[in-house]
């Protein structure tokens, strides 16, 4: 969902680069309490993997495809904070390197798939892991739902975004239905992706799941409460 | 699976799935872009001023074999993502309080 530029006007384009950098600011200062030693690298791994991986457009059907965001996999990988500054360098790259998205447009796309798709991720993911047992196994799951969610969210806050600055005379009704249809499609491709890619680093080494660490820490606490002591 | 094998793997599924199983990622245009054609607002789309870039599209220019042009600028992306994030991180991250800087 890589916005050109032209698609929105040069205020909205400039409110939305506002937003993108306050948020990187906040997320700088804030993912320190994500990032040490041995995090930091598997952050930056995940970031990688990210842009590996949007490198992939999969089919939805009639002439069209969608690809990989990312937001809730960073998140529940690497955590909230340090996930919108691994969507921020993967946008930055794709805009400066490979064309993808525009210049002008960078902190449109930041905002949508940088900080959107990674609040919302976010927030699904914790909800579930609150209401849901308290087992690893539900994690994946959990991730999974959030990736669902994210897609179409981000593709309903551009058709708000279109609607106050677009460039273009069109019928917002109509892009706002075809915007969320089609986003709610290669959202379920989101949360396969998510969610075998959460599944597999759950099943070899949980404890490199953000996400997972509050499951982890309260089986440790069960186990000492069950060893004789 | 040490923590650096599993680094080690995840590097290499990244470098595998830019490098070679993007040559068969669908070029139908993604969902934005088709909905653009539909509803008419995809004249409004200006060339990024970096469309001329050496990489532009995952294309390596000058790389006339398909396969080879963008399975080359996956990876050169990929390393390039590996060096700016892993390097964001470091400088961002916690320091042990034994490190003595916090």
């Amino acid at each position: 969902m890589h916005v050109p530029d032209g698609f929105l006007d040069a205020p909205t384009s400039v409110a939305t680069g506002v937003v993108a950098a306050a948020a990187v600011a906040v997320a700088l200062r804030a993912a320190r309490h994500e990032l040490d030693d041995r995090t930091a690298p598997r952050a930056g791994l995940v970031a990688t993997f990210v842009f590996a991986a949007q490198m992939i457009n999969f089919p939805v059907g009639a002439g069209t495809s969608g690809h990989l965001m990312g937001g809730a996999l960073a998140a529940v990988l690497a955590g909230p904070w340090t996930a919108v500054l691994c969507l921020a360098v993967v946008l930055l790259v794709q805009a400066l390197l490979m064309a993808d998205g525009g210049i002008t447009a960078l902190g449109t796309n930041i905002t949508l798939i940088g900080i959107v798709t990674v609040a919302v991720g976010w927030a699904v993911f914790v909800l579930l892991r609150r209401v849901l047992p308290k087992r690893l196994e539900m994690v994946a799951p959990a991730a999974a739902a959030g990736a669902l969610a994210s897609v179409p969210v981000a593709a309903l806050l551009f058709t708000g975004l279109f609607a106050i600055g677009g460039n273009a005379p069109v019928d917002l009704a109509a892009v706002a239905t075809a915007m969320f249809g089609w986003h709610t499609v290669i959202g379920i491709g989101e949360a396969v992706i998510t969610g075998l890619v959460v599944a597999s680093v759950v099943a070899t080494r949980p404890d490199l799941v953000h996400g997972a660490r509050p499951l982890i820490a309260e089986r440790e606490l069960v186990t000492r409460k069950v060893v004789p002591s | 699976m040490s923590t650096r094998r599993f680094l080690a793997v995840a590097l290499v599924v990244s470098l595998l799935v830019a490098g070679v199983a993007s040559y068969y990622a669908s070029s139908h245009p993604d969902g934005l872009e088709y909905v653009a054609e539909q509803t008419g607002f995809i004249d409004s789309a200006k060339d990024s001023a970096t469309a001329d870039s050496p990489l532009a599209d995952y294309q390596t220019s000058g790389v006339d074999d398909p396969r080879l042009s963008g399975g080359l600028a996956g990876v050169i992306g990929v390393l390039v993502m590996l060096v700016l994030s892993t390097g964001l991180f470091w400088l961002v991250r916690r320091r042990e309080p034994a490190d003595g800087r916090d």
